[in-house]
Formats: structure tokens, C-alpha cells, sequence
């Protein structure tokens, strides 16, 4: 049906552009002066927005609104009996309407109360589609009868059009910011939902985590315990070994890339590095769960160690090297953006190029680098599939790389994964860790940039 | 002059150069040998990142190889029509058919055991080609078909040699055998079996050896149970004789815990020494016949067309059960025949010697091929390995994709434009750039999130579907489009603007008929790099339900549907070994596609960049 209405959409740009576009040729004729104010192209457009834009808005609205209203008629078709007000009741009966409505296979066995509400979801459903396209297509004939009324040889269609442009040009800069207030709304909202239910307190400084919840009021460990710090200590633990591996190996492949690499080695090495930063998260993931696992697995027992399957060190050595890219082409950046005049100083004074680095660049560079550190850091923390893929799941509240630890990420996946209710506790804890996790990087983020931005104005 | 070289006096010190002493001389070299090493470092820490690329892409590679092949069986089929009914032929007992043709092979399968393990050979999708080929052609029921057959993931493990590990020996000697079926034996005159039977006590004695070190473990531990049990004991005398009655009790009740414990590690630690003396009584025996039990490798015979498992292999000969049927009891001539030696015994493997057997039967006979594996490239998703494949996630990408380059291109290109051609330096814009700069940085996941509780939960939009996943990349990759798309602008110099306001344009002109064109390369380059950025990511996509298993292609952008990527992580997750060498085929797939994404992306930078 919407392609119905799309293709009757484009018809009458189509038309209202041409009609536009001639009438501009006609009004030539009008203009005292044998002038238009605008070209003809304009004229066009401006009718074709004229037309579209309110049918455009009208399919919003009434595609939003409409399907919600058809739901609501179609379940009074129902007898009493099978009208219920718990929402999940509710969505188990329009779900099978909707497949009877659908037809198919369930259509046949469906029960005559269904099918009767089907009939009358489907005739409403026509009767809104057939109602939403005329009513589109009056709007546009308005729109087309108004704006058809003001083309005059002096009326001003380009500054019009350019008018629109520039709305939809703030428009599609908005959407960034509209993601930014929905991602903060959605894990707010249930995360202060979560907190009605748990405290916050114990949350943030519990030392256990087992968000197992009971399917009976009399099971045994009925409530879930949702502490923080093992997840807490889990994820740093699994960062802390990848920027041990990235930082340094980040670090000096920068410096190598910028101080002594030839262009033509630069050449090969810098698409090495980005291969590497473009590999999938998942690729890593399996590659640390069944290839570097069972390796420092067996290395630790033929050393005599006792290593889990699902050790905080594959991850974090695999998360590692995902990491090094970043650090290395960020850091890259702003060592080669340390001006030459400094390099030149030291070297006026016999320092040789590792002293100039180590003495002059690096020390220059060091917020930047700071800063590349940082964003790294807030990638190898919201990093979830290798976590997903080759840490573990229990929240084990230790230190030692060779144990298993879990993760905030791991946990969110683990929770929101699969049928969820909506209102318990365990599926809301998963929003409360988004949150965290969220704020936690948003705020590594901001410093971080906050540094280079600073930075890049000494040096500009 | 005469200043400087005067000695110090006052405030004044003069410093002298040393540059000539050999202590200079030897500093200096300190400090080459210093920028040696640290250029060294820098060399090193590149050359690591980029062996950490091959060992991962080799090492994928490798684990894919296995996937891309497939092997399969030719075996004649009787389609008859009790099997299938003409009026109804969808309906039709193909399973049974596919079996029958196959038992036909081996006439003498009657045991039950025997059956089932003969058509656990076979896919269950074995017969699907059949059905679609006999509900096209309704003619061939009551026909014998020829048909190449899936066989099952084992099975295809087995022959393609990636889950036993089995080697043949070819045999330099002439066999004797005793009949052609039940138990017989297989003699090869004196000394013929020396080789395996030395090979085999070699196992032996190595399993007594392993058995003997449990053994001593055991005892360590019942030692230090009967340590325990002293320390209790005394506690329990001092406790007894100070008239601490309920400390006392708690003793004794450790005392008898502690006692039982100690009799049974000690009567197990006795009886696995015993078992290992005779395994090593066994292994020493050199002469001596070898019993082969599960727990051993398995010795098949490959002889006059038959197949002989070996029970018992002695110095001369084999004594063994006929699974297969020999052709003829004479004497088969050294290179006639051969031994098949599967090292991994019986219960730490899947498939059975039996099966093996009805394999390598099948395979002298030139009835099992190894071909391209195109079922991987066609087929949506299933719960067999040997049928499972990577349309269903293919298309589902595609849809996902096509949703992410609608809504992204547009409205990245549009906020570039707006913010670096026509928004006012004020709070507002810097609000927005600050914004785009972080949403970048904001983990994926958390797009996840945005997506479950804003377009599944609050717009009520279908669940595991393409649309969806779509929105969610899109919001994903938008800061990426736009930076991207901003960089490029930004690179058309102004003269170009000036230029065009200069001849009249309006800014808009200007920007829309000049700086857009002259950007498009630069747009276009970040945008594919924002789209592989996307076909790869996987976390967001679980938030939103694409983790379901759907065997159906999908076929509209509403349909439930999973991404390759989820694909990847789905197969991962599974136990069965088959499953490996699809999750690593898949993952050379997805490597392709953004391999060529960013090939791509690179080439038009090359060819399109304009340089000012």
C-alpha cells in the first residue's frame, strides 16, 4: 500500500516540477519587463515541495498513528471474554489476528471470534489505506492550488526553495543530536526503573552478581543480586591487558610510521594497519574463543598454571591487538602534527632523532597521545563481541588474568538476548549497565577530545 | 678570549667540551647503540601488528579450507511407486528410498545396529535433490535415479580427514585369509604384522604409563587424607580425654569421614596400579598378540574388496570381524591390499569403525566424490552442518545494508553540507559538533540498546528485521558519514565558492552545482568505509532479535532475518565440529565483501582525489 501512495507521491512531484517549470516560461510573457525573478527550475521545485511536503508529513502521522487505532477496533470486534487488559494477553490475541488477518496456514485453524476480528482488522485496514491516500492526494491538490496561486513573475520561488533546503539540511543535523537524546532517554528511563526496584547503593557497591531471577515466588535465591564491582573489575581487568599489548605496540609503530618509516614502507604498512582496524569485532571474537583460548590454555598447563577455558587473558591479548590500529594511527596524527621547527631545535643542539622523540616530540605530542589512549581505552570497554565470544559469564570477582571474568558488555548481551519480560529487574539491571557503560565512555570520550582540540590550537 | 680561558672566578664557570677523551668516544657510541635500539623498537612493533594479521587471516584460512568442498555420494536410487505416490509425490518416503539404494551397495547389512550406523552416513538432507528432481519429472517414479547424495557432517569430516586422524599403510606382503565372513584371520607368514603390533605396545605402554602417574596422584592424595585423619585422631584423643563431648563427636565424625576415604582411594589407587602392570606386562610382552578394544586405535584391512576390523593382531596375523564382505577367500598379493590405521580410538570419536568402513568401501568404489561446495552458497541456514549455508544471512545483509545506505547517505550528506557550508558559529552548531564527534566514539552496543527500547519497544516495529537493523546501522555509522563528508568539503578550496558566488550563484548554487560535485569522491570514500564498518558490526544487531534462527530466506525488509556477521557468531556458538570449518567459511565470505568495500574506497581515492 505505501508503494502505492509513494508511486502516487512521485507522480505528482513529477507533475507539479513540470507545471512549474512552465508556468515560469509563461510568465515571461506577463512580466512588464520581459524578467522573472527566478529561473524556471525553481519554479518547478517549488511546486513539486509544495505538493509532496504535506503528503510526506501526512504518511507519518498517518502511518504512526493508524495501525495502533486498527489494533484497538479490531480487538473490541472480540467478545468481552477475550478482551484483557495485561498488555502480554493483549499482544499473544493481535498477534494471532493479525496472522489469521495475514492469511496462511493459521488463518484455517484460527477460532470464528478471531477470524471475525481478523475480517474487520483487514476491511479497516483497506478502509485507513484507501483514506490516507486520498486524503494525501486532496492535501496535495490544495498545496498544488495554493502554490500554483502565487507564481507571479516577481515572486521570489528560489529564496522559497532555498528556504526548504536549508530546513532539511538542519533537519538531517538534528538527527545526530535526536540519536544522542534517545540513546540517553532509552537507558535513563529504564535504568531509573531499575533503580525503583533495586537500590542503587547496592548496585554500584555490591560485590556479587547473579541476576538469575526465580520462574517461582518459593525457588530458592528468588531476587537476583546485581553488584556492580565484579563486572566492574572483569572489564578493567580485560582493558588493562589490551592496552598492555596496545599501547606500547601502538605506540612505537607511530612513532616509527611518522619518524623513520620511508614513504615507500609507509606505504605498505599504513593499509596493513587500517586491514587490521577493519577486521570484525566477531572475526576477533572467534579467533581469540578457539584459537588462542586452548593455546594459553595449554601453555599454562604444561606450565603446571591452572588457566580457564574462558580466561581474561585470550580476550584481552586478542582486544589488544584490535586495539593497536587505534592507538597507533591517532597517535600517528599527532606526532606528525608537532611542527618541524621543534625537531629541527634539537637536532641543532647534536641530539640524536631517538633523543629529539624521546626528549622534544613525544613530550609535544603527550596530550594527544593522552587523548589516543583514552578513546582506545573507551573502545576496549564497550568492546562486546570478543568479550561475548571468549570470556565468561560468571561474575568471578578476581585480579588474576588466568581466571574467567565477565564483562558490563557481556552481561547486557547475555541479558537482553533471548525472551525477555519486560518488567523484571534482570532485563532492566541490562539498561542500568548500558547506562554506565554510556556515561562511563561518554565521559572518556569528551575529555579525550576536549585534549586534542586544545591541543590542535597551540600547534595551528 | 682571555675571559673564557681565565680560571673561574666569582659567579663565572666555565665548562670545558669534552669530545676527544675515549670517555666521550664510548658515550657517543652509547648513544648510536641507544637510537639503534629504539628504531629497532618502532620496526619491531610494526613487523608485530602485521604478523598478528597473517597468523589471523592464516589461520581462519585454514580452519575455512575443509568448508569450501563437500563430499558426496553417487548412488543409485529405486524410486518405486509404493514409495511415492504419483498424485501426491511432495509426500513420498524419499528417506527410505535414498537408504534402500544405498543398502543395495551392501547386501550384507541385516543387524539392526548395523543399518543405523549405514545410514548415519547419509545427510538428512540426503534426499532433498531427489524430491525436488521427482516432483519436477513425475515420470522417473517406478525408475532407478542416479542421484549424488549429501552425506553427513561425520561422515564429510571423516573423508575430508579434519576430525580422526587416520593413515594407510600399504602392505608389502602377501595375505592369507580364513573365509570371507564372521571372525577370521589374516595371515601374512612370519613377522608380517612386527611393524604394527611395536607400534601398538608402544600405545599400550604409554596408556600404563599414563595410568601409573594417576595412580601415584591418587596416592598422594590418600596420603594427605591419611595425614588428616592423624591430626583428627589426636584431636579426637585430646578432645575425648578433656570430656569435650560435642568437640569430640565432630571429630569422630571427621575420623570415619576421613577413614572411608582413604579405604577407597587406596582400593582405587591399588586397582588402577594393578591395571597398569598389566598394561605394561602387555606392552612388554613383545611377542605377544595385542587385543584391540575401544580404547585403542582401530586397525582396519582393506582386503579383496572387503574390510576385516582387526581384534587381535599378533606377530603373523590378524584376527578380526568381516564388516564388509570379502570377494573371495584366496591370497591377495602384497600392494592388493592395505591396512587403514585410525589412531584415535573408538569412544573419543564420532564415527564408528563400521562407518569408516561402509566409507572406504564406497570410496574404492569410486561412488564418493569431493566437490565444490555450492549447497553453502545457496541454502539458508539449518541445525545439520552439512546442510547449513549463508544465503539467508547474505540477503538478509543486503536488505540491512540497502536500509542503512537510504537512510545514512542522505542524511550524513545533508549535515555535512548544513554544518560546514551554512550553519552560524554559535552555541547551538557547536552543540551539534561536539555531539557527532562523541556519538562516534559511543560504544555499539549502546546502539543497541537505543534500537531495542526506542524502535522495538516504543514504536512497536517488528522484531529481528531488517528495517530495523538498518535504522540502527544507520544511526550507527552517521557520524562517520558525517566527518567523512565534512573532511571532504572542506578540502575544496574556497576559491571555488568565491568563483561562483563571483559570477552571481546564490550560496546554495554555489555549494550544490560546485563544492558537492567536487566533493562527491570524498563523500563517497567515507561512505563505503562507513558501509564495512557496518556489514561487520554484530552487537547492536543482537540487542535487536537478528540472533533468532531462521532457515527461510527473507523475502521482505519486515521478515525476521539475521546478518552474516550474527550468522558468524550463531555457528560459533555451536558444539559440533562440523559447524567450525562453516563459521571460518563464513568469515572468509564477510573478509571478501569488505575487502573489496575498502579496495573500493581506496581506488576511487586514487583515481577520483583531487589534489589543490
Amino acid at each position: 500500500m505505501s508503494a502505492t501512495y509513494f508511486a502516487a507521491l512521485a507522480a505528482i512531484v513529477l507533475a507539479s516540477y513540470l507545471y512549474g517549470s512552465r508556468r515560469a516560461y509563461a510568465l515571461r510573457a506577463l512580466s512588464p519587463s520581459g524578467g522573472v525573478h527566478s529561473l524556471p527550475v525553481y519554479h518547478g521545485w517549488y511546486m513539486a515541495a509544495i505538493c509532496a511536503l504535506p503528503m510526506v508529513i501526512l504518511f507519518m502521522v498517518w502511518a504512526s498513528a493508524a495501525p495502533r487505532w486498527i489494533e484497538t477496533q479490531a480487538i473490541q470486534k472480540l467478545p468481552v471474554a477475550m478482551q484483557s487488559a495485561d498488555p502480554l494477553a493483549r499482544a499473544t490475541v493481535l498477534r494471532e489476528i493479525a496472522s489469521a488477518a495475514a492469511g496462511g496456514a493459521l488463518a484455517q485453524s484460527a477460532s470464528p471470534e478471531i477470524k471475525q476480528a481478523a475480517s474487520s482488522m483487514q476491511s479497516l485496514t483497506e478502509l485507513s489505506n484507501w483514506a490516507m491516500l486520498g486524503a494525501g492526494l486532496g492535501l496535495a491538490g490544495l498545496g498544488f492550488l495554493w502554490g500554483a496561486s502565487r507564481l507571479r513573475p516577481d515572486f521570489r520561488a528560489r529564496n522559497t526553495v532555498e528556504k526548504v533546503v536549508t530546513g532539511a539540511l538542519i533537519a538531517c543535523s538534528v538527527v545526530a543530536v535526536l540519536t544522542t537524546v534517545g540513546i540517553v532517554f532509552s537507558v535513563l528511563f529504564e535504568s531509573l526503573r531499575f533503580f525503583g526496584k533495586y537500590p542503587w547503593n547496592e548496585f554500584l557497591f555490591g560485590l556479587q552478581w547473579s541476576p538469575q531471577t526465580a520462574m517461582r515466588a518459593d525457588q530458592i535465591g528468588q531476587s537476583g543480586t546485581f553488584g556492580f564491582v565484579p563486572l566492574f573489575v572483569g572489564t578493567m581487568l580485560i582493558m588493562l591487558i589490551a592496552m598492555l599489548v596496545a599501547t606500547p605496540i601502538g605506540l612505537f609503530a607511530a612513532i616509527y610510521m611518522a619518524e623513520y618509516a620511508t614513504p615507500k614502507f609507509r606505504a605498505t604498512a599504513k593499509p596493513v594497519l587500517e586491514i587490521l582496524a577493519g577486521v570484525p569485532t566477531v572475526v576477533y571474537g572467534f579467533f581469540a574463543a578457539l584459537t588462542v583460548a586452548p593455546l594459553i590454555r595449554a601453555a599454562g598447563n604444561y606450565a603446571g598454571l591452572d588457566v580457564a577455558s574462558e580466561s581474561a587473558l585470550a580476550a584481552g591479548l586478542v582486544m589488544g591487538v584490535m586495539i593497536i590500529p587505534f592507538v597507533s594511527s591517532l597517535s600517528d596524527d599527532v606526532i606528525n602534527a608537532v611542527p618541524q621547527s621543534l625537531r629541527d631545535g634539537s637536532y641543532a643542539l647534536g641530539a640524536t632523532k631517538s633523543e629529539t622523540i624521546k626528549k622534544v616530540v613525544l613530550p609535544a605530542a603527550l596530550p594527544g597521545i593522552v587523548s589516543a589512549i583514552m578513546l582506545a581505552i573507551s573502545r576496549a570497554i564497550g568492546e562486546t563481541m570478543i568479550v561475548v565470544m571468549a570470556a565468561g559469564l560468571a561474575g568471578n570477582l578476581t585480579f588474576n588474568p588466568l581466571d574467567s571474568v565477565t564483562t558490563i558488555t557481556v552481561q547486557i548481551k547475555t541479558l537482553l538476548v533471548g525472551d525477555q519480560e519486560f518488567d523484571s529487574a534482570k532485563t532492566l539491571s541490562a539498561f542500568a549497565l548500558g547506562f554506565v557503560l554510556f556515561f562511563f565512555t561518554l565521559i572518556l570520550n569528551m575529555a579525550a577530545l576536549k585534549i586534542v582540540q586544545k591541543y590542535r590550537e597551540q600547534y595551528d | 678570549m682571555t675571559d673564557i680561558s681565565m680560571p673561574a672566578t666569582g659567579t663565572f664557570v666555565q665548562r670545558q667540551l669534552d669530545v676527544t677523551s675515549q670517555a666521550a668516544a664510548a658515550r657517543v657510541k652509547r648513544r648510536y647503540r641507544a637510537e639503534k635500539r629504539f628504531r629497532f623498537y618502532g620496526l619491531a612493533a610494526v613487523l608485530f601488528a602485521a604478523l598478528c594479521l597473517v597468523i589471523l587471516l592464516s589461520d581462519i584460512l585454514n580452519k575455512a579450507w575443509p568448508a569450501f568442498t563437500q563430499s558426496r555420494l553417487t548412488v543409485d536410487v529405486p524410486v518405486t511407486a509404493e514409495a511415492v505416490d504419483v498424485n501426491n509425490a511432495g509426500a513420498g518416503d524419499y528417506d527410505g528410498a535414498v537408504r534402500d539404494g544405498l543398502r543395495a551397495v551392501f547386501p550384507a547389512v541385516t543387524s539392526r545396529a548395523d543399518k543405523k550406523a549405514l545410514n548415519a552416513v547419509l545427510s538428512s538432507g540426503a534426499s532433498d535433490a531427489l524430491r525436488r528432481q521427482v516432483m519436477a519429472n513425475p515420470a522417473l517414479i517406478g525408475q532407478t535415479v542416479k542421484i549424488s547424495a549429501t552425506l553427513s557432517s561425520d561422515a564429510d569430516l571423516y573423508l575430508k580427514g579434519s576430525a580422526t586422524r587416520a593413515h594407510e599403510q600399504p602392505a608389502a606382503f602377501a595375505a592369507k585369509v580364513s573365509g570371507t565372513t564372521g571372525s577370521i584371520t589374516v595371515d601374512g607368514g612370519a613377522g608380517a604384522f612386527a611393524g604394527e603390533l611395536a607400534a601398538l605396545k608402544r600405545i599400550t605402554s604409554a596408556r600404563a604409563e599414563s595410568m601409573r602417574r594417576e595412580a601415584t596422584r591418587l596416592a598422594t592424595t590418600a596420603q594427605s587424607i591419611s595425614a588428616d585423619l592423624k591430626a583428627s585422631e589426636t584431636r579426637l584423643a585430646s578432645a575425648t580425654a578433656a570430656g569435650e563431648k560435642e568437640v569430640a563427636a565432630t571429630y569422630d565424625a571427621l575420623v570415619k569421614r576421613h577413614t572411608e576415604n582413604k579405604a577407597t582411594l587406596e582400593a582405587q589407587t591399588s586397582a588402577m596400579r594393578d591395571s597398569a602392570e598389566a598394561l605394561r606386562n602387555r606392552a612388554s610382552d613383545i611377542k605377544g598378540s595385542e587385543n584391540l578394544d575401544t580404547a585403542m586405535p582401530s586397525l582396519l584391512i582393506l582386503i579383496k574388496g572387503g574390510v576385516v576390523k582387526a581384534t587381535s593382531v599378533s606377530v603373523d596375523g590378524v584376527k578380526g570381524d568381516v564388516i564388509v564382505p570379502l570377494a573371495s577367500d584366496t591370497a591377495a598379493q602384497p600392494g592388493a591390499w592395505k591396512m587403514l590405521v585410525v589412531e584415535s580410538p573408538e569412544d573419543s570419536r564420532k564415527i564408528q569403525d563400521r562407518q569408516i568402513a561402509f566409507l572406504e568401501t564406497l570410496k574404492q568404489k569410486g561412488a564418493v566424490q569431493s566437490v565444490f561446495n555450492w549447497p553453502f552458497f545457496v541454502s539458508g541456514d539449518s541445525r545439520e552442518p552439512e546442510l547449513a549455508g549463508i544465503l539467508g544471512a547474505l540477503v538478509g545483509s543486503a536488505y540491512t545494508m540497502l536500509v542503512t545506505l537510504l537512510l545514512c547517505l542522505p542524511l550524513g550528506v545533508g549535515a555535512a553540507i548544513y554544518l560546514e557550508e551554512f550553519a552560524p558559529k554559535n552555541r547551538l552548531t557547536n552543540l551539534i559538533e561536539v555531539n557527532i564527534n562523541n556519538l562516534a566514539a559511543v560504544p555499539s552496543i549502546v546502539f543497541g540498546l537505543l534500537g531495542l527500547a526506542m524502535f522495538l519497544n516504543f514504536f512497536g516495529m517488528p522484531r529481528s528485521s531488517p528495517l530495523v537493523g538498518g535504522l540502527v546501522l544507520a544511526l550507527l555509522v552517521l557520524p562517520t558519514i558525517i566527518i567523512a563528508s565534512r573532511a571532504a568539503l572542506k578540502s575544496v578550496p574556497p576559491s571555488i565558492r568565491e568563483a561562483a558566488l563571483g559570477v552571481g550563484a546564490s550560496k546554495q548554487q554555489a555549494v550544490f552545482h560546485h563544492v558537492l560535485p567536487l566533493a562527491v569522491p570524498g563523500i563517497m570514500t567515507g561512505t563505503i568505509i562507513g558501509m564495512a564498518h557496518a556489514l561487520g558490526e554484530t552487537a547492536p544487531l543482537l540487542m535487536i532479535g537478528m540472533i533468532a534462527f531462521i532457515v527461510d530466506v527473507p523475502a521482505r525488509l519486515t521478515d525476521a532475518a539475521t546478518v552474516l556477521p550474527v550468522q558468524i557468531f550463531l555457528w560459533s556458538d555451536l558444539p559440533e565440529l562440523g559447524f567450525q570449518a562453516k563459521t571460518a567459511a563464513a568469515i572468509v565470505v564477510l573478509l571478501l565483501f569488505l575487502f573489496v568495500m575498502n579496495g573500493l574506497a581506496i581506488v576511487l581515492r586514487k583515481r577520483f582525489e583531487i589534489r589543490w
